[in-house]
């Protein structure tokens, strides 16, 4: 089947890769996110030399950019909302976890609610509400055609948060539904469903729009996210199972909500990004479309290795340990197209700030699923299974890869839809120095402490509780870490603020981005 | 690749494809529901409001239940009980296999601490019994009174935990969660698996059970 769909297609080869650019455009990097120092610096790093670019296709381009404004500003600022939120939430229940007499009162700050509240929140709150208003401002850039149909999305992102709230709110109360990953009641969920078809809406209608030929690898990975995460949802809720195959059913969907939409939402933006800004078509089309066809393939059955010794039949973990082994070729063929790349251009990464993010999490992903795959092994998983070392390993995926990517594209997308510019530089530095050192103290610890914690439980003759005790000292790092970490994000959010109220200083040399408008900086762009 | 159709139906028909795979094959050879095993009980009234408790309160975030086979982990040896089968959640919806081990395994915690007095005084004031416990207390589910009516369960406290010029008493909710508690007890023969004692020494039991392949049971 993949070599089938993959080759009808294989002679479009390299010319898909370049649809993103302007006619002559290819060399020149972008970031609307750099001081006007940083931008000189950086192109002399880019290759100079017959650049004609086609000047009247990026002053169109721009007026693009501001086609999907109002979804894509709700979808955005909604999930930094849900970050700050679901932020706190983690913070009070790492440290619940070395405290355990704090805030006991009252059943709503119980650990056992502040937990699920925690990741609910932040995975579809925080993560996929980015994910989609990335994915979103993405299409028109993807198509070179206007957004169409934006208002759906809009209304999307409204049902979206009220699914948010009514499911958040449930869950501190004790009306969780009890499955991870699926705490949410199906009334909070319906929301979520009829949100996210909506947001799905522009992207279809864009399509048949478009002015391209060619689908670039970024919008397959968006169709294939927002065509999969209803289909997962849907079967997730509907009463089908009960017992050992509700168990097998909750890990399928948990693990297809990492890998079928977190992960080709992730890979859109980073697939766009790298090659954008750096100004290179990516590394090989070809790999891209294998990386493309076998994560779907492979991704979509690794979820029952959480299930390794459980009452499971064998050959069903045996399948899903196979599967997660196979995934390292979508990994190593997405490795591969993002670090050679980058690789030429490294220079950039020190002076593009949605570069650093974006190549950060893309280096997380690569880590990340090598980690996955190894952790799927019979004999890692069964000193890793039950332990925290899952915990740091599941936010090396959705913190270190996505959320990072997402940190990365917030800081591109941000400044076109509003015509303002980042205010303070210093501020994206101090954001990015706060989660990648604190996501550090939160990921080294706990991975050394979990291990340490699975293997004292594999040992019959140590008691279970030196398995309680020991890991202490790790779970305070951990919330040493993730207090950085949410520190972090509240300096985001109030520069993202400052940008939306069209605030703050501005710098030294005109914004790249108001460019061919001829007014000054920061003016209200005119169509 | 040109086509957006092309990309929806391929990506569809994957997850289809990975769906009957991982879901629709393990429901028809498992089918959990239809066959009890005989000496499993259905949760009583008392214990599946418990349950919904324990539930509500997300004991699952760190306890597990689903004890591991001797091959794979020393479960057994910590009187957690023989590994689990598919029979033994037949009556489990919804499923709270778990994923963590912050605290033990609690699939056969009827069994191991039989003890009213024990669970009460662990969820008022768990580091009293278990010292080193990380596990939250839950006040809430008891209340200081000064006199302790017919029929109620007066917690047993050490003197450093007892509430001056008062008794703590459990509340309907706390009575329920011990209530499923001591429930929680699959020591009953599984059929598919060889009894307890042979397995727990002997590896080479261990191994042809990993042999019998396709319809053995996850080891």
């Amino acid at each position: 089947m993949v070599w089938g769909l993959a080759n009808d297609q294989w002679g479009d080869g390299e010319e898909a890769s370049k649809v993103i650019f302007a006619e002559g455009e290819l060399g020149r990097g972008e970031d609307p996110a750099q001081t006007g120092v940083q931008r000189k610096d950086l192109e002399s790093d880019v290759r100079s030399g017959k650049l004609v670019i086609d000047e009247e296709e990026l002053a169109e381009r721009r007026l693009l950019d501001r086609t999907g404004r109002r979804p894509v500003l709700w979808w955005l600022t909604s999930s930094i909302v849900w970050l700050l939120l679901g932020s706190l939430f983690g913070v009070v229940a790492s440290l619940k976890l070395h405290l355990p007499d704090w805030l006991i009162q009252d059943a709503v700050l119980t650990f056992g609610r502040i937990r699920p509240a925690h990741l609910n929140v932040v995975a579809y709150g925080w993560a996929s509400m980015a994910g989609v208003g990335v994915g979103i401002w993405l299409v028109p850039r993807l198509f070179k055609a206007p957004l169409v149909g934006g208002q759906f999305a809009t209304v999307g992102a409204i049902l979206w948060n009220i699914g948010m709230f009514i499911g958040t709110v449930a869950v501190l109360a004790g009306f969780s539904a009890g499955l991870e990953w699926l705490e949410f009641p199906w009334q909070a969920d319906v929301f979520l469903v009829l949100g996210g078809a909506l947001a799905a809406v522009p992207l279809l209608m864009t399509v048949v729009r478009r002015r391209v030929h060619h689908l670039y690898v970024s919008a397959w990975y968006l169709i294939g996210a927002l065509v999969w995460f209803p289909m997962l949802l849907i079967t997730a809720k509907l009463p089908l199972f009960i017992g050992t195959e509700q168990a097998i059913m909750n890990w399928w969907f948990a693990h297809n909500v990492l890998g079928l939409w977190m992960t080709p939402l992730g890979l859109a933006a980073a697939y766009y990004f790298i090659a954008k800004i750096t100004g290179s078509a990516i590394y090989s089309y070809t790999l891209s479309l294998i990386g493309f066809w076998a994560l779907a393939l492979f991704y979509s059955q690794v979820g029952v290795h959480h299930l390794i010794g459980g009452p499971v039949p064998t050959w069903l973990t045996t399948l899903s340990i196979v599967t997660s082994v196979m995934m390292v070729i979508p990994v190593v063929a997405v490795a591969i197209n993002h670090h050679m790349t980058v690789l030429p251009k490294w220079r950039m990464v020190l002076t593009s700030p949605t570069l650093r993010f974006v190549v950060a999490g893309a280096m997380m992903y690569t880590f990340a699923s090598i980690q996955g795959s190894i952790e799927a092994l019979r004999s890692v998983n069964a000193v890793t299974h039950f332990t925290h070392y899952t915990v740091a390993h599941a936010h090396m995926g959705v913190y270190g890869f996505f959320s990072f990517v997402l940190f990365g594209s917030i800081y591109f997308i941000l400044p076109r839809l509003v015509t303002w510019e980042w205010p303070h530089i210093w501020a994206i530095e101090l954001h990015f120095w706060l989660v990648f050192l604190g996501f550090g103290i939160y990921f080294w610890p706990l991975s050394i402490g979990g291990w340490l914690q699975g293997t004292a439980m594999l040992d019959a003759a140590r008691p279970f509780m030196d398995s309680v005790l020991l890991t202490m000292p790790y779970l305070k790092a951990r919330s040493a870490g993730g207090i950085l970490m949410t520190l972090g994000h509240v300096v985001f959010a109030s520069h993202f603020i400052l940008v939306l109220l069209r605030m703050g200083p501005v710098s030294e040399l005109p914004p790249k981005l108001m460019q061919g408008f001829g007014k000054g900086r920061n003016s209200e762009v005119k169509a | 690749m040109t086509r957006a159709l092309g990309i929806i139906a391929g990506t569809a028909l994957i997850l289809l494809y990975a769906t009957m795979l991982l879901l629709i094959m393990p429901a028809i050879q498992l089918r959990t529901g239809e066959n009890p095993p005989a000496a499993l009980q259905p949760y009583t009234e008392v214990q599946a409001k418990g349950r919904e408790h324990y539930i509500a309160l997300g004991c699952v975030y760190c306890h597990s239940q689903q004890p591991r086979d001797p091959g794979l982990a020393p479960d057994m040896s910590r009187g957690w009980g023989r590994p689990s089968v598919p029979g033994d959640y037949s009556y489990d919806n919804p499923h709270l296999m778990g994923t963590m081990r912050t605290g033990p395994d609690l699939f056969n915690i009827g069994v191991r601490q039989p003890s009213v007095d024990w669970h009460m005084t662990h969820l008022y004031a768990p580091r009293s019994v278990s010292p080193g416990s990380n596990m939250p207390a839950y006040p809430f589910l008891f209340e200081v009174t000064d006199y302790v009516p017919e029929g109620a369960i007066e917690v047993q406290l050490p003197p450093e935990y007892q509430v001056r010029g008062g008794s703590v008493i459990a509340r309907p909710a706390a009575v329920e969660l011990v209530e499923y508690l001591l429930g929680l007890d699959r020591t009953y023969p599984a059929d598919e698996l060889p009894q307890a004692e042979e397995t727990e020494t002997e590896d080479s039991s261990t191994t042809s059970l990993l042999d019998s392949g396709l319809l053995g049971v996850q080891q």
